[in-house]
C-alpha cells in the first residue's frame, strides 16, 4: 500500500481530489471510454469534492465521460430525505458539476426486491468494465462502506444491519436521535471493492486512528473489513497527522520519507 | 448539454450565478424553471435523468418572488375607480407598467363609489395569470363604501353606506357581484357587520378592516368572524391609545384564533408612516406586514393635479393630497421604492423586506402554495434584484417580462 500522510484534513482533502483529477486526465475518457470511479459519502470525504467541484469549475476536469458508483445507502429512507445518500451526492458533488444523470449510480434503498437491487448494481458495474478507482472511507469500527465488523471479506453487493457503532455515529445527522437512523442499508461488498482497479481510502480525524492501526499494522480480519485492502494491489491510505496517533513512529517515519511524487505520471501533471 | 425528461417535453431552465429566497434565507442556489412553475433538480436528476435546457446567468442577481400589490388603485393615468367603457384597457396598462417595480401579481383596488360604478367595473376585469402583457389580476380589492364617516380620507362622503337591511343584501346591492373579488375593507362598527364578514369569508373573500373608529374588541369580533387584514395601518382608524389600543391592537392580541394570522398593510412610502411607527409595527407583528403601494392614478405621472375615484388630486414632489387640503390622498410610490424604503427604515435583513412584499401578501390571500415563494411547484414568478433591491428583471411563469436597460 501507499500511505500518504498530510499535515491536516485540508491538505488530505486537497491531495485526494488532485489525485482523483489526475487519475481521470490521465485515462482520457471519452464517449466511448468511460472511467469509471467509486465514491463515498460523510463527513471526511466532502473536502474532497468540494476540491473536485473547484477543478471542475476551474475547467480542468470534466465529468462527463465518468460513470460513478456509490458505495451504499440507507433502506427505508426516502430518496428526497436530506440524510439519504442520493441527497448527499447532489447536494455535495452532482449538482456541481457536469455529470449525466444516467451515469451516477446510487443503490436504490426503496427498490421493491432489495436483493436484486443489489445483483443489478454488481452488474451495472461489470457492463461498465469494473471500476477503475473506488474511493472509501473507513469507520470508527474499522469498516469500509456499510461491511461491518464480521462482514465476509469476500462479500458483494447485499442487504446488511447496521452495527450500533456505525448507527450512534451517523446520529449527528438524524438530530442526535438514534431512533430515527435507519437499521439496515444497501452496501457493496468487501469484495466489490476488491475487484476495483485501484483503491484509495480517506481517513482523517484522531477518532479514526485507532481503525487506521487495525486496518494496517494489524492482520487480515474481518473484524475490520478495511483490513481487506491488504491484499489489494493498488491501495492508497490518504490520511492527516491526526489519524496516524495510533501507528508506530516507523511505520510514520516509512512512508513519510516516500516522496509524494511517486504519482506523477512521467511528469504531466503535479501535485 | 441536451435534456432528456420523460414527464415533459416543456424546456428547462435554470437560473444560475444567483441568491434565491428560499427558507426565508439567500442562498447561493440555482433555480430551475419548467412548464411555468418552479422544479426540484434533484427529482429531476434522480428520477428523470434530466437536465436545463437552457443556462441562464443571473450576473449575481438576487432571485426572490415576485411582488404582490393588494392595494392599488390605479396609475399611469388610470383610475380603476372611474367608470368608462374599456376598464380593462386600464388595468391592463397598469398590470403592465408595474412590471417594472417587479410586481408580478396584484388586486385592482376601487374606493368607494355608486353601485353604478361596481355594476359597471366589476364584470369587465376577471381573475387572470399575468404573462408578458402584464402582471396577474388576483381580484378586486374594494376599499370602501361600508366604511367609516369620520375615517373616511379620501372616499366621497355622499357614497358611503351602511349594511341596513341586515348585511349581505347591501352586500350584494351595492357591488353586483363577488365573482372576481379577492378582498373587501370595511368597518367592523357598522352594526350587522359580523354576518358579513363571516359571508365574505365563507364566500374566499378576505376581510380587511379599515377606514374605522372600531376599538379593539370591535376588532377582535371582526377576527372571530373572519377578518383577516387590516388597510393601511395606522391611517384611518383611530390612533393607538394604552387603555384601547384599538384596530392597532390586533398586532398583539391575545384573541386571535388558534393558527390564524392578522395581516396588515404598511404604505411605507415614508410618507404616510413615520418611520418610528413602522418600526413598532414591525417588531410587534413582523410576520404579518405586508407592503402595499396604495398607489394612485398619479403614480408614474409627473407633478400636477389628476382624478381618484370622484375627487381631485394634487401632487406634490412626493406627496399627493385631496385638492385643496392637506388630507393625504394615496401614496406614488412604486413596489419596489416600498421595499427599499422599508428595509432602511426598519433595519429588517434583505430576506424580511422581500417577504413582506410577496410571502406575506401570499398567504394572506392564500395563496402561498403557489405564489409568494420558490418553493418546488410553485408558480415562477420572479424578480431578480440587485444589492440595492433594484428591480433589473421580472419573469411570470418562467418568461420574461421586463428586463432593465443596463
Amino acid at each position: 500500500m501507499k500511505l500518504i500522510i498530510l499535515n491536516d484534513y485540508d491538505q488530505a482533502s486537497e491531495w485526494a481530489a488532485k489525485y482523483i483529477r489526475n487519475k481521470i486526465l490521465h485515462f482520457q475518457p471519452g464517449p466511448n471510454k468511460f472511467f469509471t470511479l467509486g465514491l463515498p459519502t460523510g463527513s471526511t470525504p466532502l473536502g474532497c469534492y468540494k476540491k473536485m467541484i473547484e477543478y471542475y469549475k476551474n475547467g480542468e476536469i470534466s465529468f462527463e465521460f465518468v460513470k460513478t458508483f456509490n458505495m451504499d445507502e440507507y433502506v427505508g429512507l426516502p430518496r428526497n430525505h436530506p440524510e439519504s445518500y442520493h441527497s448527499f451526492m447532489w447536494n455535495n458533488f452532482f449538482k456541481h458539476i457536469d455529470i449525466r444523470a444516467e451515469n451516477a449510480h446510487i443503490l436504490d434503498g426503496n427498490a421493491a426486491d432489495l436483493q436484486a437491487e443489489c445483483s443489478s448494481f454488481e452488474e451495472k458495474i461489470k457492463e461498465a468494465g469494473g471500476i477503475e478507482l473506488f474511493v472509501g472511507g473507513i469507520g470508527p469500527d474499522g469498516h469500509i462502506a456499510f461491511n461491518e465488523p464480521g462482514s465476509s471479506l469476500v462479500s458483494r453487493t447485499r442487504v446488511k444491519t447496521l452495527a450500533k457503532d456505525t448507527i450512534m455515529a451517523n446520529a449527528r445527522f438524524f438530530d442526535g436521535d438514534l431512533s430515527k437512523v435507519p437499521t439496515m442499508a444497501l452496501t457493496v461488498g468487501v469484495g466489490t471493492v476488491m475487484d476495483a482497479k485501484e483503491v484509495m481510502i480517506l481517513i482523517t480525524g484522531a477518532h479514526k486512528a485507532f481503525a487506521l492501526y487495525k486496518a494496517i499494522e494489524e492482520g487480515v480480519n474481518h473484524m475490520w473489513t478495511v483490513s481487506a485492502f491488504q491484499q489489494h494491489p493498488q491501495t492508497v491510505f490518504v490520511c492527516d497527522e491526526d489519524a496516524t496517533l495510533e501507528l508506530r513512529v516507523k511505520t510514520v517515519k516509512y512512508f513519510k520519507g516516500t516522496p509524494k511524487s511517486w504519482l506523477l505520471w512521467g511528469g504531466e501533471r503535479e501535485l | 448539454m441536451p435534456s432528456n425528461k420523460s414527464v415533459s417535453d416543456a424546456p428547462i431552465i435554470q437560473f444560475t450565478n444567483c441568491r434565491i429566497l428560499r427558507e426565508h434565507k439567500l442562498q447561493r442556489e440555482d433555480l430551475w424553471v419548467r412548464d411555468g412553475k418552479i422544479l426540484d433538480p434533484e427529482k429531476l436528476f434522480f428520477d428523470e435523468q434530466g437536465y436545463a435546457d437552457r443556462r441562464l446567468d443571473c450576473g449575481g442577481a438576487i432571485v426572490a418572488p415576485g411582488f404582490i400589490d393588494v392595494q392599488i388603485n390605479g396609475g399611469y393615468g388610470v383610475d380603476f375607480s372611474q367608470p368608462c367603457e374599456d376598464v380593462s384597457a386600464g388595468v391592463s396598462l397598469v398590470a403592465k407598467k408595474i412590471l417594472e417595480h417587479g410586481v408580478t401579481s396584484f388586486c385592482p383596488t376601487l374606493v368607494t363609489s355608486p353601485p353604478a360604478v361596481y355594476h359597471q367595473v366589476l364584470p369587465q376585469i376577471s381573475v387572470h395569470s399575468g404573462g408578458p402583457e402584464g402582471a396577474g389580476v388576483l381580484g378586486f380589492h374594494l376599499e370602501g363604501p361600508f366604511i367609516s364617516s369620520d375615517k373616511r380620507g379620501a372616499h366621497p362622503e355622499r357614497f358611503l353606506r351602511t349594511f341596513r337591511s341586515g348585511g349581505t343584501d347591501d352586500l350584494m346591492e351595492t357591488y353586483g357581484s363577488l365573482d372576481n373579488v379577492a378582498m373587501v375593507t370595511l368597518a367592523p362598527e357598522l352594526p350587522h357587520s359580523q354576518s358579513v364578514v363571516s359571508t365574505l369569508r365563507q364566500k374566499g373573500v378576505t376581510v380587511s378592516l379599515g377606514h374605522s373608529v372600531a376599538n379593539l374588541s370591535q376588532a377582535e369580533d371582526a377576527v372571530r368572524h373572519g377578518a383577516s387584514f387590516i388597510t393601511h395601518l395606522f391611517n384611518a382608524m383611530l390612533p393607538f391609545h394604552h387603555r384601547d389600543p384599538g384596530i392597532v391592537g390586533l398586532l398583539t392580541s391575545d384573541q386571535i384564533p388558534a393558527g390564524r394570522t392578522v395581516f396588515y398593510g404598511m404604505i411605507a412610502d415614508g410618507i404616510h408612516t413615520n418611520p418610528a411607527a413602522l418600526r413598532i409595527a414591525h417588531r410587534a407583528h413582523p410576520s404579518g406586514l405586508v407592503l402595499v403601494t396604495d398607489a394612485i392614478t398619479a403614480m408614474g405621472l409627473p407633478p400636477g393635479r389628476h382624478t381618484l375615484g370622484q375627487q381631485e388630486v394634487q401632487i406634490q414632489g412626493p406627496h399627493a393630497y385631496v385638492a385643496g387640503t392637506k388630507t393625504l390622498s394615496g401614496s406614488i410610490a412604486t413596489m419596489d421604492m416600498c421595499v427599499r424604503h422599508f428595509k432602511q427604515a426598519a433595519g429588517c435583513s434583505v430576506e424580511d423586506a422581500l417577504e413582506a412584499a410577496a410571502l406575506h401578501p401570499a398567504r394572506l390571500l392564500g395563496l402561498s402554495h403557489r405564489k409568494g415563494s420558490l418553493h418546488y411547484g410553485a408558480d415562477a414568478d420572479l424578480v431578480l434584484l440587485d444589492d440595492g433591491l433594484r428591480v433589473r428583471a421580472t419573469y411570470i411563469s418562467g418568461e420574461e417580462v421586463w428586463r432593465a436597460e443596463l
